[in-house]
């Protein structure tokens, strides 16, 4: 009894931190409607500053305390700063630029972090007086952990105070319901968003402060725990407070008695949670349909078809690709095949997320789940190079099925959440499986087949099925399919009213979308001869995205643009120091000064030099 | 025959009776105009037809076939169009785009991945523009179009696949007065050249005494009155429910007080 007791215990002081941040995050999409991803950021700064000023006053219990809230005040400060700078600049802009801004941010932060601190892990003191432990039914719990049980609770109670006592904190509540009518109302939503944003970051940087005692501080905290924390979200309800509360102890405890049952669960175990909680209550447990997302995006113009000389040009390019192995070196044409990899993905992740109009932040899943597929096929099945090339993307349809089945039953934001949930749970699954997957060791000795095993003859391998690929989607995307796709996209209400099947079509497209990103993962798997769980990862989703965003999301041509040009400079920039930093910044660079990307500003061109088809108008 | 009989339609929301035992018939070629003030019910009553609202009780059919508990999607397969009371196209295509896909999901040909889309259905749908004289602006995306002409484009798609029944949610609504004229008579004759019949809700009683053959009043979610436009007119009932601020059938002082509440 004594022991689930203390496990009970356990879990309830892991759910504060947990709720912190993740009531941080929902305050922020409540009242902001974008979904940070820097969160985790704010929460790793907050860890380490806590340590670098706790580390001034040892032993010092006003000391520690004094340095936890400094830590979060100093948060706060660093979130204005980047409201004020970039997110402000981009509250209309969709979703999409939104959450990839925060991820540039994510990174920049990152390599700040790095160039502070060092990469090595930094374990934080004890707190002093709180550094025993006391016996409850015979077991011995953690002063600190009892500690945190009660500052949870507590800043619920604070937060509830502000947001039911004070002018302010109405205001809160009321732009999380209809933040037009505020604005309609005469409120300074600047200030009404930054204070929002600065309350947000700094319980991440509380929660993150809160942590030293109990955890290594590390540069890995920060994507870490923003999967967690988007999912205690999605759970309670975006925007909800008492919903983060709630989600937040009930992750928590669940969590403590899995593990007692199966080890690998936890990190698994949210995202099932959230699966579920996301079928049942499509809005989580006490969250309400919100308002719209930001102002109505600016209608895209109709796809028009390539005009004779522009086929011609393009016809040309995809001859001079064919051609290049004979002229270029070995190294270029691995370039070139990782090239239409990202293509091929990128395109697969516009497929939906452009023409249908379903967000993805797990495309990885697919990709990763092709990959997987042919290495596993290849190395337990024994079977050969092209049957193993078929099992990947089977395997990849096989998961889009399964998992577009639930999404497309959501829309938006919530949509995503469940696509990302999905990839961290195929994410957890390849991870811990290690007898299958080789988890962390990933599958190695992945070779084409003999006649395919020199770079050039892979590299037409490659091309076959990538450009193949890419091409197909195109074909669909002018196809009665596609059109009807993006008639969804437009307007669900027309769709059904023409007779239409809605969610049957989505479905299919998210099948089909995932299945041609197994393609590329297949095509991956093969040409650098292993795989690792990196490949299901949010950080791969989170490449396709900005792959997409960079090439600009209102063209076909886009996701081809942005694949190429993210190639190139990844390539280049990965081989500098503080790489993610320069990364960062290009991401924001895209997001704050060309929206339309890549492919709009060559659109533009392409219109200049008439080449593209002018609308009759 | 009727192309649609509604027996004894009943909805309630909480304790709200939003639709309360209303029955109507709709004869083949009827131009039929279902009327009465704010939350009478009439966009209830619509929802009921179209399928997007399962009733509480009574029946709906359509040539004979029951639509109760019918998808909307499948109820368009039976030959019943809609139009929005806000349009409702799909703004990323062209006007002929719009069309063509309609025909498209009616051929039942929306899963192909492999044809053009742009290249199918054309002539037909370029018919279906010049029926609503839209034939010169084809090409233009529809997210361009003024309003007037966005409402005539989602006329031609409801069209499309040449449905029995057509029903419109407030076709005028948002519309200049010139602009309401002149879409209804084009309604009016598309109604009479193709044997359409019509089931519209409207606000505006010019539009609906110039053309409806029919009239339906609902007030409180019963039906008060029906009859052509000259009998409407006369009737006190109808009358009192436009003139006098909605207090009907006598009721009693707590309904008028909670009106009185709500104002």
């Amino acid at each position: 009894m004594g022991f689930y007791v203390a496990q009970l215990l356990t879990g309830l002081a892991n759910a504060s931190s947990l709720f912190l941040i993740a009531c941080g995050l929902s305050i922020i999409f409540g009242v902001t409607r974008i979904v940070n991803f820097a969160h985790g950021s704010f929460y790793m700064v907050g860890a380490y500053l806590a340590y670098s000023i706790v580390a001034l006053f040892p032993d010092s219990i006003l000391g520690f305390w004094g340095g936890v809230i400094a830590a979060a005040l100093i948060v706060g400060l660093l979130g204005l700063i980047v409201e004020m700078t970039i997110l402000r600049r981009i509250y209309h802009a969709p979703e999409l630029f939104q959450l990839v801004a925060t991820f540039g941010v994510l990174l920049i932060i990152q390599d700040m972090t790095l160039a502070i601190w060092g990469a090595a892990d930094k374990l934080g003191p004890r707190a002093p007086g709180l550094d025993s432990a006391v016996r409850i039914m015979g077991e011995p719990i953690p002063e600190y952990d009892l500690a945190l049980i009660l500052i949870g609770p507590a800043v619920l109670a604070g937060i509830w105070l502000v947001f039911h006592r004070t002018r302010w904190g109405v205001l809160v509540r009321a732009a999380t319901q209809d933040r037009e009518m505020v604005g309609a109302l005469g409120v300074n939503q600047a200030w009404l968003f930054s204070a929002a944003f600065v309350l947000g970051a700094a319980l991440a940087g509380l929660g993150g402060a809160i942590q030293i005692p109990r955890e290594a501080v590390s540069l890995q905290m920060d994507l870490s725990v923003i999967g967690d924390a988007f999912v205690v979200v999605v759970i309670g309800g975006m925007g909800s407070v008492s919903g983060a509360f709630v989600a937040a102890v009930l992750i928590s405890v669940l969590n403590a008695f899995a593990i007692l049952v199966f080890p690998q669960i936890s990190i698994v175990l949210p995202f099932v949670v959230m699966a579920v909680v996301l079928i049942v209550r499509p809005y989580g447990l006490f969250g309400k349909e919100g308002s719209g997302h930001g102002a109505p995006t600016e209608p895209e113009q109709p796809l028009r078809l390539l005009s004779s000389r522009a086929t011609l040009v393009l016809m040309a390019l995809v001859f001079a690709l064919a051609a290049s192995p004979v002229v270029v070196s070995d190294f270029a044409s691995i370039l070139l095949v990782d090239v239409m990899v990202a293509t091929l993905f990128a395109v697969s992740l516009h497929f939906m997320m452009g023409l249908g109009g379903m967000v993805s932040f797990g495309h990885a899943a697919y990709f990763g789940v092709g990959a997987y597929g042919a290495a596993m096929a290849s190395n337990y099945l024994g079977l050969p190079m092209m049957p193993a090339m078929i099992v990947g993307p089977l395997a990849a349809a096989a998961a889009a099925l399964f998992f577009g089945w639930f999404c497309v039953r959501l829309s938006g934001v919530y949509l995503a959440m469940l696509t990302l949930a999905a990839a961290q749970i195929l994410w957890g699954v390849t991870f811990q499986s290690q007898a299958y997957t080789g988890g962390d060791d990933g599958i190695l000795g992945i070779w084409p087949a003999a006649w395919a095993s020199s770079d050039q003859a892979y590299f037409y391998v490659a091309f076959v099925l990538c450009i193949g690929g890419i091409w197909f989607l195109r074909r669909v995307a002018h196809s009665p399919f596609g059109y009807g796709l993006r008639g969804i996209r437009d307007s669900d209400v027309r769709a059904e009213a023409i007779g239409m099947d809605v969610k049957f079509h989505q479905w299919m497209g998210f099948a089909l979308a995932g299945t041609m990103a197994g393609v590329a993962g297949v095509v991956f798997a093969f040409s650098k001869g292993s795989v690792f769980p990196d490949v299901l990862g949010i950080a791969q989703s989170v490449d396709g995205l900005i792959m997409v965003l960079l090439g600009g999301i209102h063209a076909l041509a886009g996701p081809i643009l942005g694949a190429g040009v993210f190639v190139l400079i990844e390539d280049w920039v990965s081989r500098l120091d503080y790489w993610r930093f320069i990364f960062g910044m290009i991401i924001l660079g895209v997001v704050l000064l060309a929206p339309d990307g890549v492919a709009g500003g060559v659109d533009r061109l392409l219109r200049a030099l008439g080449l593209r088809r002018e609308g009759q108008a | 025959m009727n192309v649609l009989e509604v027996r004894g339609l009943t909805k309630k929301f909480g304790g709200l009776v939003a639709v309360d035992d209303v029955s109507f018939d709709l004869g083949q070629g009827e131009f039929l105009a279902l009327i009465g003030p704010n939350g009478a019910g009439k966009t209830t009553c619509f929802n009921m037809v179209n399928g997007y609202l399962r009733p509480d009780r009574g029946t709906v059919r359509l040539n004979g076939q029951d639509l109760i508990g019918v998808r909307p999607r499948k109820i368009v397969r039976m030959g019943v169009g809609r139009t929005f009371q806000i349009t409702r196209t799909f703004l990323s295509m062209t006007v002929i785009e719009n069309i063509q896909m309609a025909l498209i999901s009616h051929h039942r040909r929306i899963f192909d991945m492999l044809s053009r889309a742009t290249r199918l259905y054309r002539d037909e749908a370029e018919a279906l523009l010049r029926l609503v004289s839209m034939e010169d602006q084809a090409g233009r995306a529809s997210s361009e179009l003024a309003y007037g002409d966005l409402k005539r484009l989602e006329l031609a798609v409801a069209l499309a696949p040449d449905p029995t029944l057509l029903l419109m949610d407030e076709p005028t609504a948002g519309m200049a007065p010139s602009e309401r004229v002149a879409l209804m008579e084009l309604t009016a004759k598309i109604v009479a050249e193709r044997g359409v019949s019509v089931l519209f809700t409207e606000h505006d009683m010019d539009v609906v005494f110039a053309h409806a053959h029919r009239i339906l009043v609902l007030n409180r979610g019963g039906l008060i009155a029906e009859g052509t436009g000259e009998e409407i007119r006369g009737n006190p009932l109808v009358q009192e429910v436009y003139l006098g601020g909605g207090t009907v059938f006598g009721q009693a002082e707590a309904g008028a007080e909670s009106e009185a509440d709500h104002a």
